[in-house]
């Protein structure tokens, strides 16, 4: 009984079956009927489709080899032939090539949206007029493409890293905001080839240590501006100990790797320095009152505090420190997260100290695009309505232009095309010496750390109108 | 205090066990942290008090005044807040998981409405006018906004099982979230500076102005609260619908127009709270609204939930508590960076009530076809 | 006061037909207000930035962005909506004619009023103090590059033939607006799905189909849509009721023959799912690896809502447990007790140590009532992450430095799971989806799923009938427990680092809202969900296919979430027995509300199964 209907019933099945297989071959001849008119444009394609296919057959074995060599500051390995004369690199890591009329494809991946979108946004936003300043490479349009966000969270930043490496095309990604994203994205772009340049990660994990240990998450094809959290706790802690010639100091943190890494940093040096620790603690990002986290400082009555967080709970800290008995005279410091024209003219802040990248940009000009910083702040203001909210959007900038000094110096062009060798791309940038950037003097180190080490500490003179006078109102600056 | 497995003479099981050996734990944490903390206070050289953290310094009298008047106004806002959670739930019987978006909402309003009045001049000038004004506005789009986000959300699902609703609120609760991102910005907002009087302490009893000023404004508020629900004819009928609401509609009782009012009368409870938050911290934020919110839902549900005066104890009980508790229980224990963990305090007290008191401190247990 | 807010359409087909209304016989205020909700809706949308941020990625080609999209549809739906009848037995349906086209004219005229307004009003007045959104480039966006007063005057014009077209679609026959509507999605989802097109295709050596479909950096071209459109629309009509036939057909069989028939479709499903990856690049992998590690969470919660109906607002808690256990255990930097176990032997302990977790968080909050369980819940899955967060316990967990350096799992030697290779992270979930899904299904038809079902339905009858309730829900947290760890362990060794961030509240909300829109209790549907919302919108923290969305994409979560209790709270893919206990309840409970709910049309669902079981 249940055979002969099950058997009709494949049957009927099957006849489905072979309608919906004719109507797909329907479907696919009217589509190739409908798209021939732009058959010029498709054959190139084609050819664009099977140069990266060879390129990353070649590329697997490539990084394995380069590895070692870490530091390859030399001139491309072989004589080059005619066309590439000049550029850098060996094709160990694969070469590009960027057709007649298209774009050479690098990535932005800052950490846009969300709490954390005061400190990406700016970078990103830097990015995009660094772009457009630069203008073409070798008569090449740069394209950005989606902006692509690291949700300033290490699985934010594995997912967004998969979608850039899954094209190809991509030379270079400028990125990421937040360090926990670099520690999961940074393997899979540059094990793609491509390099990555953040202006905002200062973790010592990616990098190195600062006198010659690679740190545990460094990998090669990865490069910053933004300096290295040891330079920043050092110096506030120097600053400490022997500007205020304070001997006991404590330090609040919010969770956030960034904070308790700098704060760590901070609390580490100052008792190298000599000085007495007297609280560490945390907060959490949404609190508010701040009366228990301080009366718990306030035990160990602390001449300074040093909080390195970001908004709104820098605010609230601020706010209510003086009032918590034993906290009436302590000084107070914070960091670059802080360091923004969003909180400065709080009246809470007034008198405090920051510490962070030396932000007296004063005549420094972009060598790249010849912009100077006045003019790169007027621009950014006038596009975005708004002064930049972080201390490191113009990081952002120098890192967009010296990945696109980079790919020039990598590329050449041949038959129409251009070809860009990504080896070359990173050869140009470990050998990167003496660039003068909107943030000063950019070195890169074997380890990836471009930016400029200076640190500066500066104290708020208070009010919405001397923003700017207080970013340049330097009262230490340290250079290791 | 007896689980009422007991009580009906049920065997004892497992998790019965499991139970009392959480609730018995839960109590020698806290005494053994107080003790600590007592003896810490009593000598702080003594070995009792360096038992488990040898680094124990101990509160001074000023620091732990500050820590209670701290504790005290942020959970007179939480009792605030979880008035209108306790209203919703009398009438209608669901947790209103968005109310704590309805109090962003008025922190939000405050922040835009003081910032015009101070780009006026009026801030400055006329302060408690101002202060009038905003509070005028911001109870005004609050109760608006929750009476919007019955008629929108909740009243089409009235009668279906609680579940339904609750997840529901959640949706609205994001809803209002994201479209404060959007509309507003993520980034934090600042209210305009107010005057000396409100941010520095007074020698009367060593509380800022504005602290004082939240915690009387609180207590006026569930006064008036008290009042409308007691002593008027709307109040009545509010009290008769959660009694039974079917027999109210029967009574002639406009049951939707009474839960407009319920919902309004909420609205108006956090849109205060809303404009205390602002004055007291100057700065408002989308996220604003979330952890307040579910606090003062935890607040809502250790007083008892569907009691008004519970619902205020409630949010006084989680407000010192996650105050008081971090530096004066897990601190003496030895327990390092303990501001961090003053969310889960105050989560901890919410579960550790329950545990006691299945019903809240003020609940009156609960027939047992409303336990699902 | 009449339907706005009744959502289903029961059956149109079986009511009376009277002749149309006259064309301009209208409720005039209903119009109005559904006109100046569109309105509002309107402006916020442009108010939302999401216009702006969405002019980036093309539709078609040279002519329509995502962002202006995005502005089109609300005219459109309202002018469709209001021509809407709401049918009760015995009134006759007028059938539609001119009357609806003029009704969607003035709704759509309206909703584009809102944004003929908001034009003038920007080019006029400064909001941008607390509206972040009011700037010039929206003004330049709506006008098209020019004045104010020609975006008021284009706005109003395409509100109103947006309005129309949905008045017009009311006039055709089913069969031709199923053609419409699937030309109108194929082109859309084309565009949508580009990057997934793309990858997919360039996996199959079928470049040349999509070089010819999409323009070289994004958007689908003019000829290829209208090619698109073309053949969709054909397919539709042809394929017209073929699918809907061989549901009923599948729902008809009985017995074993239905088992056969059930095997056949996952066997199929099972190959595709095998077979797939290999054509696949990165993007398409990770894309399902995401949507696997969401699927075991949103299954595990599914047997704790869905099954036993007990609302756990706090299950990221196992989901980090998991992850942190196997970071614990198999990486070298963990900060106390290193292992370095292989990850398979890992998640043996693993799974002990989330079940214990299961059990020790389940069993205080067990006989708690539903809403302070759920808040219960959710304060313990927030007291987990702090403490993970804690500097106290950073000794063991590394606080907010978390555990980084997690070394690729171990399958017996044959292969390294990790981030990487996507490829091999997406069968190692499939695996364990398979898993679950095995013993969800098992665990459903058993007297375990009876009594939990039980329980959900009526807890006192439950423990009347001998069912011990604390033992079964209890069992029910735990297996949610253990299957919430397999996501989480597979998580640790993909990403190779966990941090405190990656386990906020807001993953279990996105993990319950997958459930609730899949389908509670209803094992594919939950599986639908996850891939609707997870691959498409994208998770809390991992991009979906649309990444412009990722700003709004809570925004949409929410809304979602609302819509979706007030029209189908039984989810997309509802389980029957759920469906039946719902609507069961609320026959039940509403009773005595009902006579007023009537008079009001505050929508109350008619009696009896939703369509969504009919069809």
């Amino acid at each position: 009984m249940g055979l002969p209907r099950s058997i009709k019933n494949s049957r009927r099945k099957g006849r489905a079956f072979t309608v919906v297989i004719a109507l797909l071959s329907v479907f696919a001849l009217l589509a190739a009927g409908c798209g021939n008119d732009d058959d010029e444009a498709q054959a190139p394609e084609d050819t664009a489709a099977a140069a990266p296919e060879a390129t990353t057959a070649a590329a697997p074995e490539a990084t394995t080899a380069a590895a070692p060599e870490a530091t390859a500051e030399q001139a491309p390995a072989e004589p080059a032939p005619d066309p590439r004369e000049g550029a850098l690199g060996d094709g160990s890591l694969g070469v590009v090539e960027v057709e007649e009329g298209d774009a050479i494809q690098i990535r932005s991946l800052q950490s846009i949206t969300g709490d954390t979108a005061s400190f990406g946004l700016p970078i990103h936003r830097a990015a995009v007029l660094a772009v457009e300043d630069y203008g073409q490479v070798r008569g090449f349009d740069v394209d950005l493409g989606t902006s692509l966000d690291d949700l300033c969270s290490n699985d934010g930043g594995q997912a967004a890293a998969q979608i850039i490496v899954a094209d190809e095309d991509v030379i270079g990604v400028l990125g990421t905001s937040c360090s926990g994203a670099a520690v999961a994205a940074a393997p899979l772009i540059t094990d793609a080839g491509q390099v990555l340049i953040s202006g905002g990660n200062t973790s010592p994990a990616l990098t190195s240590d600062l006198v010659g240990n690679p740190g545990p998450n460094f990998v090669e094809g990865y490069y910053r501006t933004a300096h290295n959290d040891l330079y920043q706790g050092a110096a506030m802690a120097k600053f400490v100990r022997e500007d205020l010639g304070f001997s006991t100091a404590a330090a609040i943190h919010d969770g956030d790797p960034y904070t308790q890494g700098l704060a760590q940093a901070f609390v580490d040096a100052f008792e190298r320095e000599g000085g007495n620790v007297t609280g560490f603690s945390a907060v959490n990002k949404e609190d508010t009152d701040m009366v228990p986290v301080l009366t718990e400082i306030a035990a160990g009555s602390p001449e300074a505090l040093f909080f390195p967080i970001f908004q709104p709970a820098g605010d609230f800290i601020a706010d209510q420190a003086p009032g918590v008995s034993g906290l009436g005279d302590t000084v107070l410091l914070a960091a670059d997260g802080l360091l923004n024209a969003n909180y400065l003219p709080l009246p809470q802040t007034e008198g405090m100290y920051f510490s962070g990248p030396d932000q007296r940009f004063g005549q420094n000009a972009n060598e790249s695009t010849g912009k100077s910083a006045d003019e790169l702040t007027a621009s950014y203001e006038e596009r975005y309505g708004e002064p930049p909210s972080s201390a490191f959007w113009a990081h952002g900038y120098d890192a967009a232009t010296i990945l696109l000094d980079a790919i020039e110096a990598a590329s050449w062009t041949e038959d129409g095309s251009l070809w860009i060798d990504r080896q070359g791309v990173r050869d140009y940038l470990y050998a990167l010496r003496g660039y003068s950037g909107i943030i000063g003097t950019l070195n890169c180190d074997d380890f990836g750390d471009c930016g400029s080490s200076k640190i500066t500490v500066v104290q708020n003179l208070g009010g919405e109108e001397n923003v700017q006078e207080s970013l340049n109102n330097v009262v230490f600056s340290y250079e290791p | 205090m007896v689980p009422r497995t007991l009580r009906r003479g049920t065997p004892r099981t497992g998790v019965d066990w499991f139970l009392t050996f959480l609730r018995v734990s839960a109590l020698t944490v806290v005494a053994l942290g107080l003790l600590a903390f007592i003896a810490q206070e009593i000598d702080s050289d003594n070995p009792f008090a360096r038992w488990a953290n040898p680094d124990a310094t101990g509160l001074t009298g000023e620091q732990f005044w500050g820590l209670v008047v701290s504790g005290v106004s942020q959970g007179a806002m939480y009792g605030l807040i979880a008035l209108g959670y306790s209203m919703v739930y009398g009438v209608l019987g669901f947790i209103n998981f968005a109310h704590g978006e309805v109090f962003m909402v008025g922190a939000m309003t405050g922040m835009i409405t003081s910032n015009k009045l101070a780009d006026a001049g009026m801030w400055e000038s006329n302060f408690i006018g101002s202060l009038v004004l905003i509070v005028v506005v911001s109870v005004i789009v609050c109760s608006l906004t929750a009476v919007i986000m019955e008629r929108v959300a909740y009243r089409p699902l009235r009668g279906q099982p609680r579940l339904i609703p609750l997840i529901t609120s959640i949706g609205v609760s994001f809803f209002i979230q994201n479209a404060s991102i959007v509309l507003l910005g993520p980034a934090a907002k600042a209210y305009p500076d107010v005057p000396d009087w409100v941010k520095t302490k007074h020698t009367f009893l060593q509380i800022e102005g504005s602290r004082i000023l939240v915690i009387l404004v609180a207590a006026a508020s569930m006064i008036c609260l008290w009042y409308v629900v007691e002593r008027t004819k709307s109040g009545r009928a509010m009290r008769a619908v959660a009694e039974d609401s079917e027999i109210a509609a029967l009574m002639g009782i406009d049951v939707n127009r009474t839960i407009v009012k319920v919902f309004a009368l909420g609205g108006a409870m956090a849109g205060m709270a809303g404009i205390l938050w602002g004055i007291l911290f100057r700065s408002v934020i989308h996220s604003t609204g979330f952890l307040p919110g579910i606090k003062a839902f935890s607040a809502a549900v250790v007083g008892g939930i569907g009691h008004l005066g519970g619902a205020m104890t409630g949010g006084l009980t989680i407000g010192v508590a996650e105050s008081v508790g971090p530096l004066v229980i897990l601190e003496p224990l030895g327990v390092s960076g303990v501001s961090q963990l003053r969310d889960a305090v105050a989560f901890a007290v919410l579960i550790g009530v329950l545990l006691l008191r299945p019903s809240g401190i003020f609940g009156e247990r609960l027939p047992a076809e409303d336990r699902t | 006061m009449t339907d706005t807010a009744s959502p289903l359409v029961p059956g149109e087909a079986k009511a009376l037909l009277a002749p149309p209304r006259p064309a301009l016989s209208h409720d005039w205020r209903r119009i109005v207000r559904i006109g100046s909700i569109a309105a509002l809706g309107q402006a916020f949308i442009a108010l939302s930035n999401m216009p702006v941020r969405l002019d980036e990625r093309l539709i078609v080609k040279p002519v329509l962005s995502l962002g202006y999209l995005v502005l089109l549809f609300l005219p459109l739906a309202v002018g469709y909506r209001q021509g809407h009848q709401t049918v009760r037995e015995g009134v006759p349906v007028f059938r539609p004619g001119l009357n609806e086209v003029v009704g969607g004219f003035s709704c759509g005229l309206i909703a584009g009023g809102g944004l003929a307004v908001l034009a003038v009003l920007l080019a006029n007045f400064d909001l941008r103090e607390p509206l972040v959104n009011w700037s010039p480039i929206l003004l330049d966006l709506l006008a098209f590059g020019n004045q104010a007063w020609f975006a008021a005057v284009i706005w109003l014009a395409i509100g109103a033939g947006m309005g129309t077209v949905g008045g017009v679609l009311r006039l055709l026959g089913p069969t031709s607006r199923r053609a419409v509507v699937t030309m109108a999605i194929a082109v859309a989802g084309a565009a949508v799905l580009e990057s997934l097109v793309v990858d997919l295709a360039e996996g199959m050596g079928l470049e040349a189909l999509t070089d010819r479909l999409y323009d070289r950096r994004g958007g689908v071209n003019w000829n290829s849509a209208l090619g698109l459109a073309g053949v969709c629309g054909i397919l539709a009509v042809a394929g017209r009721g073929r699918l809907r036939q061989a549901r009923s057909r599948h729902a008809e069989l009985q017995g074993a023959k239905r088992t056969q028939a059930n095997a056949g479709l996952m066997a199929l499903a099972a190959a595709t799912l095998i077979v797939l990856p290999l054509f696949a690049g990165k993007l398409t992998n990770e894309l399902l690896a995401n949507v696997g590690l969401f699927v075991l969470l949103a299954l595990g919660l599914n047997v704790v809502v869905g099954l036993a109906g007990i609302l756990d607002l706090g299950y990221v808690a196992f989901f980090a447990v998991g992850s942190y256990s196997t970071a614990v255990l198999t990486a070298a930097t963990s900060p106390r007790i290193a292992p370095e176990m292989p990850w398979l032997v890992a998640l043996i302990v693993v799974v002990i140590i989330t079940g214990l977790a299961g059990l020790f968080i389940g069993a205080p909050v067990i006989r708690m009532r539903g809403d302070y369980l759920a808040i219960v819940t959710l304060g313990f899955g927030e007291i987990i992450r702090l403490l993970f967060l804690s500097d106290w316990l950073s000794g063991w967990f590394g606080g907010s430095q978390g555990i980084t350096m997690i070394p690729a799992a171990d399958i017996f030697g044959l292969t390294e799971v990790s981030g990487t290779d996507p490829r091999r992270v997406f069968y190692l979930v499939l695996v364990f989806c398979a898993l679950a899904i095995y013993v969800s299904w098992r665990l459903e038809r058993s007297r375990m799923g009876r009594a939990w079902m039980a329980v959900r339905e009526d807890e006192t009858v439950a423990e009347a009938m001998g069912i011990n309730t604390v033992n079964v829900k209890l069992l029910a947290f735990v297996v949610g427990a253990v299957l919430g760890s397999f996501s989480g362990a597979i998580f640790a060794a993909k990403v190779g680092s966990v941090f405190p961030a990656s386990f906020l509240i807001l993953v279990s909300i996105v993990i319950l809202v997958v459930v609730i829109f899949g389908g509670m209790g209803n094992i594919v549907g939950v599986i639908a969900g996850a891939a609707v919302l997870i691959g498409v919108l994208g998770g809390p923290k991992q991009p979906g296919l649309l990444i412009e969305f990722s700003e709004f994409k809570l925004l949409i979560y929410g809304a979602l979430l609302i819509w979706m209790m007030l029209a189908r709270p039984e989810g997309l893919m509802p389980s029957v027995r759920r469906t039946r206990e719902l609507h069961q309840q609320e026959m039940a409970q509403d009773a005595w509300l009902r006579g007023e709910v009537d008079d009001d049309g505050g929508g109350n669902r008619p009696a009896g199964p939703p369509v969504a079981t009919q069809s």
